[in-house]
């Protein structure tokens, strides 16, 4: 039995100098085979063990990950949640998960520090208006929270964002989702493999894909650099490798890799409130609890594994961030990285079944995958566990490829893709 | 107040011009040459700041860039900047200076409350609480967020301004110390070109703080002078002091940030003269790191009291500021560094009243020089105590037992102001990393040094940077590095001998001793600090092993080890010690967190530089543009060009303008100027073939003269671009895209070339802006043409719709297209921008009789609406294919290929029902829908509701005296006449499904 994390445990290890705390999750060796193994520790691939566990009651799992837990992109995104998609299937999606995040520090026992501090869209010419209040009417009719800002509204709502008329861009309105907000990227991966290592899922850190056992397009097991490990179903959850995955299972994903580049000022006391992205003026800034403003923008254009981004991209980013936000002129950024995003052709991800039977992907979430954490890895669970796809998960199949069934969300991942 | 602490003698200030500064509302008094830091200790300030978390009382540690405690508020309002480090902002007359994080004051802080329960907040707490009630977070949060964050925000936009520049060099030199002015001696001597920077005010290095070492017969500081005279002399040569070396990116490119005003009274004429900050991009042949070493701080219990320092920061401010950090030192060591310190301390006047001492045996050179100098060295000692809160009063040695990991249970105290530590040096490597080389451990330095570089990239560590600390050493190879660099640029000048070093003492073995035992449990009764800024302690390493944080990437994350704006400079290697030796596994196997630009934090407007406001992203005006702004037109954005809007006359409401200039189209001319279209010049061979690939029709068979629309597919067979293509020869063409879209086009296609169809000879070039374009339009165009192109046959025999002639216009040469987006008899003037004007004039004069009239791009829109005409990005959003838009018409069937046929064929591209373009008349026709409405055809009470659609173009229409609308409804085809329902802004507009057809739907004007 875990620990249980509360104010009260914490005053009562204080008095034994926080020495009798255990291990969040073990570290156990990997068994022979396992009715489900999931390929990648990142937040998607633990939610999906733990969904598995505690919803489907498949507890002989194993999740592998080649490095650390939550090393991949989990870790190096700019931490924003929302659903203010467009399409009805992402909408749905995405709130699937945003009402997931809003159980979820409770239900894991583990603070994610999910922040619904309001995340506002700005709009910057006639154009800019026309597609946002098209966004805010339809996500409306879903049921989804949403709402129109004036400019005078946007400035008294954000009152350091520069609304003045006479900017390059000024701003003309935006779209506010007040159930919007940040979360604390590595503790959703820590929560989810602290709450599926409870339900009894061995978490297998450094422990790198090889290749995959394939009998008569059934997949039967993995080759690992820790050995051979027997599975009757495989979900692969891999941001930035799910084309070489795939590759080892013998078919092509219609998935790019780019690097994406994030940064992070010096800690300040708290100035910005809100989240606040601008499609025109290219970027997407918060502050962190820490004080430290967080922003990003769009990818770099060349395919890359490595996680690192090209320069010119960070100067873009600054530029736009001081031009939102004339007052961070002074301030200094402190860190910069990069991660790699997957990203498929309509800007949507793949979820589901594969050519190979018993071989499932969850990938190609460009670059919004966080926000989705809690609700891919719960449909994706389902989708293993079943079979067949959650009805979430099922217009997200790889299949929409080949029928053209595409959910073109370009618009709505705020990010140039 | 005087300056307590100013020693009599030495120091590289100049104490003939004394500076006045102000530190939390107190005057003092500093000099030239001083850092705020090394004032402050002048004046015997010691407590400087407050720490992250606990807001433990703090001084200075450092006397550089790995500065973790003494972080600063300088300035005041618009020039106000958070977090800078005392140690490296060099004083000017009147610097305002305050402490951060503390409140009300730093002697008296409220958020030292934090420091009382400590206790109950150790490293990750938060992610063990705040969980109840569930709805608390945010409440929690607030109060969260203001205890944490240091400085503050300034409020007001920078006043400053910021430049840019690019540059290349045979060798970029990291620093100039000795090994990096040897190596710039070396190169600019046989004729490189060389960029040489130091992040200090003052080149020199660790030479300004030694007042033993001796090169080529004459002090350290002589030396230094004589080589930087040298070096300025060379023409070749660039010095760039005041600028970090902050980023190391592919290919040897490196980012720095010269500080070119930062050292001036920010409102002095010198300061406003000048950019404030300069962004450095340059390009290296050959990158020397003479990076250096920093210092690293022992771990002993609560190390962390005003006045614990670096052993090498106290020499520093000793030796180069002439300021003693107090008055009497007690000197905690594992090498013999500190020992030069401690002689260095006594030679200036500061007692040192003992060197505590880890290593068991210490022997050597300096030992023997420090004991004869009457320093008494304590070894196999620890210090277990320290007294004090706000200053260090007293500490407590202990003699070390049972291999180093505890203490005997007799103490000693020891007065003393100052506990002066050193655990070893760690070679700045930041850089080698960052350009992704890969380090190795050295145990006889108990540091990592770097090892194989990445291929691409081309650096030399040298000196301490590779672990070399020796002045021979340093000297030795950063001559060898210079020469070389020099030499495989093709320069090859002699660059006579190396730099010879004086004898220096030789240095004995270190001790490998990562925390020092206190006698008591770590975290029990007392802290050792591993990472000063964030509060991270010795036994907060030890929880996140206990909880299985081990990673060296989740002990830095849990603990936010390393995570400061000092980014672990001082922290890292102790901390990954720690948690290697609670792995039980060697140091390098727990290996490094990724070194990551910058090296220190750098400024975000300097990155903007003048690249803001209308230089953010080029505002495009067509030669135009002034006329319109003559006649009061606002202006539409679209992509980076201002396009006139429309041209209200006085009085008039936008509304009414655009009523008018619709109308005036209609039925006498119009004017617009249709410049910002984007126009492509095809040529070559292939041209033909190419368009039947990118375009959805046929073009082989077009004349030339003759002009065609054209539609663009993406691979997904979504409509991506439009527009009007003429056949100018046979191998030639010209296309018009999509104002918006040009760019995209144009890289699209040349990607198309490029990459895929690399046998084809065709030949792109843009001249978007070689073609200036005036539009006229209306029944009475033709007449308005004919008498400023008299020459010109305009009759529709010579001049058919869809095609062009080249004529001359008001005297100017002209291409004019007979095209049409508005439904009337359309000429596009197609002429040389600097006529435009000229023609622009001569077809308003000669307009006049007719009533022409200029309209903005509304008026554009409505007419086109009006006609049913798409706008790609309007009617089209990237998922709608020709058949969607009802242009069948436009997709060949004959065509074995073009981009986006394939997925033209998949089941869901195919579908009968998909969402068609329609038309939608209001039930109220003067009810403008908004566009984007979302169209539903149950309506229900409230959401959610299924959308078969939305609303793509929405206008009033003069012409059919009622407003009209288009849209995207799914089979809306098959609803002709059906009533639908558009819930916005809490009402609901019904409208009916029509034709996306209002005006003239035969095209019967088209001929005027």
């Amino acid at each position: 039995m875990k620990q249980h994390y509360s104010i009260f445990t914490l005053a009562r290890n204080a008095v034994s100098y926080h020495e009798k705390w255990t291990e969040a999750w073990r570290s156990p060796d990997p068994k022979p085979s396992y009715d489900v193994v999931i390929v990648g520790g990142g937040g998607h691939g633990l939610a999906t063990a733990y969904y598995l566990a505690k919803e489907h009651g498949i507890t002989n799992v194993a999740v592998i990950e080649k490095g650390w837990l939550g090393g991949g992109n989990t870790g190096r995104n700019t931490t924003i949640v929302r659903s203010n998609y467009l399409w009805d299937e992402s909408a749905h999606l995405y709130e699937h998960a945003l009402k997931l995040w809003e159980g979820l520090s409770q239900d894991l026992n583990y603070n994610v520090m999910f922040s619904q501090r309001g995340l506002l869209s700005t709009a910057h010419t006639v154009h800019d208006m026309q597609a946002l209040r098209r966004r805010v009417y339809a996500i409306q009719l879903n049921g989804i929270d949403s709402e129109i800002l004036t400019r005078e509204q946007v400035a008294e709502y954000c009152p350091i964002l520069d609304c003045s008329p006479t900017a390059r861009y000024p701003v003309f309105g935006a779209s506010l989702q007040r159930r919007g907000g940040v979360a604390r990227h590595d503790a959703v991966a820590w929560g989810y493999a602290r709450g599926a290592d409870a339900r009894g899922v061995d978490i297998i850190q450094n422990c790198e894909v090889t290749g995959f056992k394939i009998e008569n397009g059934k997949i039967t097991g993995l080759e690992t650099t820790r050995g051979s490990i027997g599975a009757k179903k495989v979900g692969v959850v891999v941001a930035g490798h799910c084309g070489v995955l795939a590759g080892m299972a013998g078919f092509r994903l219609p998935i790019e890799s780019h690097p994406l580049q994030a940064m992070v000022s010096e800690p300040i006391k708290p100035v910005l409130d809100c989240v606040v992205m601008s499609g025109q003026v290219h970027v997407y800034v918060s502050q962190s609890d820490k004080g430290e403003l967080v922003f990003g923008a769009g990818i770099d254009s060349f395919n890359s594994y490595s996680q690192y981004g090209s320069p010119p991209v960070v100067e873009n980013m600054l530029n736009a961030l001081t031009e939102l936000f004339p007052i961070f002129s002074r301030l200094r950024f402190l860190r910069q990285w990069g991660g790699i995003v997957d990203t498929c052709p309509d800007a949507s991800p793949i979820i589901g079944k594969t050519p190979v039977e018993n071989l499932f992907f969850n990938c190609g979430w460009g670059t919004g995958g966080f926000k989705a954490t809690p609700g891919s890895g719960h449909v994706f669970a389902h989708t293993i566990a079943t079979g067949e796809p959650h009805k979430l998960a099922a217009p997200f199949a790889l299949e929409r490829f080949t029928t053209g069934y595409l959910i073109d969300e370009h618009g709505a991942a705020g990010v140039a893709h | 107040m005087t300056q307590v602490n100013r020693l009599p003698h030495g120091g590289r200030v100049d104490s003939s011009k004394p500076l006045r500064f102000v530190f939390d509302g107190r005057p003092y008094e500093g000099y030239q040459g001083d850092t705020l830091a090394s004032a402050l200790l002048a004046n015997g300030v010691v407590l400087v700041g407050r720490s992250f978390k606990y807001h433990r009382p703090r001084g200075i540690l450092s006397a550089g860039a790995e500065e973790p405690n003494a972080l600063i508020q300088l300035g005041q309002g618009n020039r106000s900047e958070p977090n800078l480090r005392a140690t490296q902002i060099e004083l000017y007359e009147g610097l305002v200076a305050e402490s951060q994080n503390r409140w009300p004051s730093l002697t008296t802080d409220v958020g030292a409350v934090n420091s009382l329960f400590h206790r109950i907040f150790p490293s990750g707490f938060y992610y063990k609480t705040f969980m109840w009630p569930k709805t608390f977070w945010m409440k929690y949060e607030h109060f969260i967020r203001r205890m944490a964050g240091l400085g503050k925000c300034p409020t007001e936009p920078d006043p400053d301004r910021y430049d840019k520049l690019h540059a290349h060099a045979d060798a970029l030199i990291v620093g100039a110390g000795p090994a990096g002015l040897a190596a710039a001696l070396a190169a600019g001597r046989a004729g490189a070109r060389v960029i040489l920077v130091d992040e200090q005010q003052e080149m020199g290095g660790s030479l300004l703080s030694d007042r033993q070492a001796v090169i080529d017969g004459v002090s350290a500081a002589q030396w230094v002078a004589n080589a930087l005279a040298e070096l300025r002399a060379m023409p070749e040569v660039t010095l760039l002091p005041r600028t970090v070396a902050f980023g190391y990116y592919d290919h040897n490119l490196v980012s720095l940030m010269e500080r070119v005003t930062d050292h001036l009274p920010p409102t002095s004429p010198e300061a406003l003269n000048q950019p404030r900050q300069r962004l450095w991009r340059v390009r290296a042949k050959d990158v020397i790191l003479a990076t250096g070493a920093i210092e690293r701080p022992m771990v002993y219990i609560d190390n962390d009291r005003p006045g614990c320092m670096l052993a090498s920061a106290a020499q520093t401010y000793v030796n180069r500021y002439g300021a003693a950090p107090g008055k009497r030192a007690v000197i905690m060591t594992n090498n013999d560094t500190a020992y030069q310190v401690a002689l260095d301390l006594v030679d200036a006047g500061v007692s040192v009243a003992a060197i505590v001492d880890a290593r068991e045996n210490a022997e050597g050179e300096l030992v023997a020089t420090a004991r004869a100098r009457g320093i008494e060295v304590l070894g196999n000692h620890a210090i277990t105590r320290v007294g004090g809160k706000l200053a260090v009063r007293e500490v407590e040695v202990r003699r070390l037992t049972g291999d180093g990991k505890s203490v005997s249970s007799d103490g000693r105290t020891i007065t003393c102001d100052m506990v002066l530590s050193s655990g070893g040096w760690q070679p700045t490597v930041h850089l080698f990393s960052q350009a992704r080389g890969k380090l190795k451990w050295n145990q006889d330095i108990l540091a990592f040094v770097p090892d194989k570089l990445l291929p691409g990239q081309n650096n030399h560590s040298v000196g301490a940077a590779r672990g070399a600390f020796a002045l021979t050493d340093c000297l030795v190879d950063g001559f060898a590095a210079g020469t070389a660099a020099a030499h495989a640029a093709g320069h090859t000048e002699p660059a006579g001998s190396t730099p010879v070093a004086g004898a220096e003492p030789a240095h004995s073995p270190m001790r490998e001793m990562w925390v020092m035992p206190s006698g008591k449990p770590l975290g029990h009764d007392g802290k050792h600090f591993v990472d000063y800024q964030n509060d991270v302690t010795a036994a907060d390493v030890a929880l996140a092993h206990r909880e299985g944080y081990r990673s060296v990437e989740h002990l830095k994350r849990y603990t936010t080890m390393g995570m400061a704006t000092d980014q672990g400079k001082t922290s890292n290697i102790n901390a990954l010690a720690l948690m290697a030796d609670l792995r039980g596994v060697a140091i390098p196997e727990v290996g490094t967190t990724t070194f990551r630009p910058p090296y220190t934090p750098v400024t975000i407007g300097a990155f903007a530089g003048i690249d803001k406001g209308d230089f953010l992203d080029p505002i495009r005006k067509t030669p135009l543009h002034s006329w319109h702004e003559q006649h009061g037109a606002p202006f539409e954005t679209v992509g980076q060009w201002h396009r006139a809007w429309y041209y209200p006359k006085p009085g008039e409401t936008m509304h009414d303008a655009v009523n008018r200039e619709v109308k005036a189209v209609r039925t006498s001319v119009g004017i617009v100027d249709a410049s910002t279209l984007g126009k492509i010049d095809i040529q070559g061979p292939d041209a033909a073939w190419f368009l039947n690939m990118v375009y959805t029709n046929a073009w082989s068979k077009l004349e030339p003269g003759r002009c065609r629309y054209g539609l663009m597919l993406g691979e997904d067979g979504m409509v991506m671009d439009d527009g009007v293509t003429s056949r100018i020869a046979e191998n030639h063409f010209h296309m018009t895209t999509t104002t918006g879209g040009a760019a995209r086009v144009m890289a699209w296609l040349e990607d198309w070339l490029q990459c895929e169809w690399t046998d084809k000879k065709v030949y792109l070039t843009s001249v978007t802006e070689q073609w200036a374009v005036i539009g006229i339009s209306g029944p009475m165009s033709r007449k308005l043409l004919s008498e400023v192109a008299p020459d010109l046959p305009l009759d529709d025999q010579s001049f058919p719709h869809l095609s062009f002639r080249d004529g001359v216009v008001a005297g100017v040469k002209c291409r004019i297209f007979r095209i049409t987006f508005t439904g009337e008899a359309t000429y596009e003037l197609n002429m040389a921008p600097s006529y435009a004007m000229h023609v622009w004039r001569a077809l308003m004069q000669a307009g006049e009789k007719y009533g022409i009239t200029p309209y903005g791009t509304e008026a554009m829109h409505v007419l086109r609406a009006e006609k049913g005409f798409i706008i790609v990005g309007q009617e089209t959003d990237g998922t709608t294919t020709p058949q969607d838009l009802g242009m069948d018409w436009i997709v060949s069937k004959q065509k074995p290929d073009f981009l986006g046929k394939r997925s033209l064929q998949r089941s869901d591209t195919k579908r009968p029902d998909r969402k068609h373009l329609i038309g939608l008349l209001t039930e109220d026709p003067n009810e403008v829908l908004p566009e984007g409405a979302q169209i539903v055809a149950e309506l229900k009470d409230k959401p959610p509701m299924e959308m078969i659609g939305h609303v793509t173009s929405s206008y009033y229409s003069p012409n059919c005296g009622r407003s009209i609308a288009m849209a995207l409804v799914k089979n809306g085809r098959n609803r002709m006449g059906e009533t639908l329902y558009m819930p916005y802004d809490g009402k609901v507009v019904k409208a009916k499904v029509t034709e996306p057809k209002f005006y003239d739907p035969e095209g019967a004007r088209i001929n005027g």
